[in-house]
């Protein structure tokens, strides 16, 4: 894992020292609030519904066990004992004090973290496969590359007012699982025909209100020129993207109304000229960063425990079926803590189960965690042979919820529980669907499902990628909520269909489960997933199942 | 349609704790909706909102809002002013569990 050197330390100290001063003056009345605003927001701070919001960057969502404790001790000493896991790999405190947050980020310094850059109209945190390192099925760690491009991209002078934020994936597996082509810019690691290592570059990807799946715009990229090449987009889009009209400024409209050619000609253009300027310092500093990146000294043992374990024990049995993925060592595997249980807040943690989680990873986990984008905590490498141990902790942290991938492992954004932006409720709609699916006991027939929910059509909550998504809305001074199909946020990824009128908070999970129920009448064999039956019978039966009163009266 | 009569209050959030407030009769902020006056005349409305928005040391971003007349004082109109004066759905935290 990345250490800070002397020169990031100094930098973070010095940023929080900065800070620390802009909050005084406001707070003397020098700042005005539109004055503060951008820098407030230059280091995460938003102000919320109820109160501030700090947003913290957990950098390609690799933490150790330090960190994942000093995010605890920040929960309980300057917020309300919990923390909200977001889909940017973030965590966010919902209760800090003005006058606090620069203690705060003084507190996360002191383990090499910070919330530079986790908003405002600059390149923000870089999100990677949460399985990085660890996957089965990956060409290469994408977290060096990660690593690099934050800090390539932290203060980058260039991209400090950019005509809208810009945000950056990196996926190492062939298997997509960091939603790379809904991002500004995705970067999938590929081999070319000669086994060479390098990146296929895909830009104008994007989630909100005008929901665009990326093209691509190169599809090899050796792995030295990345930099410069990345940096040849962000310079063309800065240029070129709109100021005019926020909802037009991110650079998928850019890409949308200029043409893929159009910005591959002027990015060509541009990387010919920065090309030479890159003196190959950047390649130095990776290798340094890949040395940090080293694989887990593994331990070798018997994994025969597990198997006995599985067979005595039914619960443990189910929460490895649906919690765990295959490490690249067979003797190891990756575990999933889902941070959703039914009926609680997906995504949140409070700092005792966090310090348990932190327990977990030191012992059993090479002292490695990982945040999913999915809003959930991995220990990325557990033999097989500890696994009870971890299940049975986890299970003494109330941390054993075996739904990983299910119908109640939803994604959902804070919604007008919290969010300012908001425009209805996330929260208590996921809440609701877990509780409902769980006391019908049908998750596990149901299989793999993803619902993402967003409170408004920013969709930090991915409902366009959602094998269903919801979408709140406020329909005349009333919550609605917009159902979509059929969304898919892997390499197959798609932008879910709308099925039709929305709901009332009242009518969407009845609606819900119309829809699981269609799926299961339709599914060929319990083989066949839901995102498969969709796309095999489309759209109608879950129409006709959403509103019969339509179809009744149609065929009259 | 016939226009709704002019029913606002002045809210915002207290600088220091980001809690939502409210602007009174007497030109001071409290954090209880049941104090916030309740302007009928939108002069009177913007005027208390010029001068709500002077506090620049005390709170941060200052609105006028719907809200109609209750037993208890001013009561919100839309369900976001709604969540503004309890708090969150999901914890019994915010002016919920403060005001009880």
């Amino acid at each position: 894992m990345y250490t800070y050197n002397d020169f990031d330390e100094a930098f973070v100290r010095n940023r929080v020292e900065e800070f620390r001063g802009q909050v005084e003056r406001r707070i003397d009345g020098s700042l005005t609030e539109d004055e503060f605003k951008p820098f407030r927001l230059m280091n995460g701070l938003y102000l919320q519904l109820h109160a501030y919001m700090l947003r913290v960057a957990i950098p390609y969502g690799t933490l150790d066990s330090a960190k994942m404790r000093q995010l605890a001790l920040i929960a309980d000493k300057w917020d309300k004992g919990y923390g909200h896991f977001t889909t940017r790999q973030n965590i966010q405190y919902n209760w800090p004090k003005l006058t606090d947050v620069p203690d705060m980020l003084n507190a996360l310094a002191d383990v090499g973290m910070h919330a530079i850059q986790t908003s405002g109209n600059t390149i923000r945190n870089v999100t990677a496969d949460h399985f990085a390192g660890a996957a089965a099925d990956e060409i290469e760690d994408p977290r060096p590359v990660a690593e690099l491009l934050r800090q390539w991209s932290t203060d980058h002078p260039e991209f400090q007012f950019l005509p809208r934020k810009f945000k950056i994936a990196v996926t190492g597996s062939e298997n997509d699982r960091a939603v790379t082509k809904a991002h500004d810019i995705g970067l999938r690691t590929v081999r070319n025909a000669d086994g060479e290592v390098g990146y296929e570059v895909i830009v104008g990807g994007g989630l909100g209100r005008t929901p665009m799946i990326g093209k691509v715009l190169k599809e090899f990229l050796p792995k030295a020129d990345l930099l410069p090449y990345i940096e040849a987009v962000v310079s063309v889009w800065n240029i070129l993207g709109r100021r005019d009209n926020k909802y037009k400024s991110r650079i998928k409209i850019t890409v949308h109304e200029n043409g893929i050619d159009k910005i591959k000609e002027l990015v060509e253009a541009r990387f010919a000229e920065i090309r030479p300027q890159f003196s190959g310092v950047d390649q130095k500093m990776l290798k340094a960063i890949v040395a940090e990146f080293a694989e887990p000294d593994y331990k070798t043992g018997s994994v025969d425990g597990y198997e006995a374990a599985r067979l005595a024990n039914p619960a443990f049995r189910s929460w490895t079926d649906t919690n765990l993925a295959e490490h690249r060592n067979s003797e190891y595997a990756i575990v999933s803590i889902s941070i959703k249980k039914h009926g609680e807040t997906p995504g949140d943690a409070s700092s005792d189960q966090m310090r348990a989680m932190a327990d977990l990873g030191e012992k059993y986990s090479h002292d490695e965690l990982r945040i999913s984008h999915e809003q959930n905590v991995i220990l990325p490498h557990v033999h097989k042979s500890d696994l009870l141990a971890v299940y049975e902790a986890l299970r003494a942290a109330d941390l054993a919820t075996a739904n990983i991938g299910l119908i109640s492992d939803i994604i959902a954004c804070p919604g007008m529980d919290y969010c300012a932006l908001a425009t209805a409720r996330s929260i208590p709609i996921a809440q609701e669907i877990a509780t409902r699916f769980d006391e019908l006991k049908l998750e596990h027939e149901i299989g793999q499902l993803k619902i993402k929910i967003s409170g408004c059509i920013n969709a930090c909550g991915h409902h366009h990628v959602g094998h269903i998504g919801i979408l709140g809305l406020d329909r005349a001074g009333v919550e609605n909520y917009q159902i979509t199909l059929g969304g898919d946020h892997t390499e197959t990824a798609e932008v879910g269909q709308r099925a039709g009128p929305g709901f009332s908070a009242d009518a969407v999970i009845p609606a819900i489960e119309r829809i699981v129920e269609t799926y299961l009448e339709q599914r060929l064999s319990a083989d066949e997933p839901f995102i498969d039956t969709y796309r095999r019978v489309g759209m109608d039966p879950f129409k006709t199942a959403l509103y019969p009163e339509t179809k009744a009266k149609s065929a009259a | 349609m016939s226009k709704k009569p002019f029913s606002q209050i002045v809210t915002a959030n207290a600088l220091i704790e980001g809690d939502v407030i409210y602007f009174t009769a007497q030109s001071t902020w409290s954090r209880d909706i049941a104090d916030a006056e309740l302007f009928t005349d939108p002069d009177r409305a913007n005027a208390q909102l010029a001068l709500a928005n002077s506090d620049q040391s005390v709170v941060a971003g200052v609105y006028l809002v719907d809200a109609t007349a209750g037993e208890d004082g001013p009561e919100p109109v839309h369900f976001r002013e709604d969540f503004r004066m309890t708090g969150p759905s999901n914890y019994h935290h915010g002016k919920q569990a403060e005001l009880s």
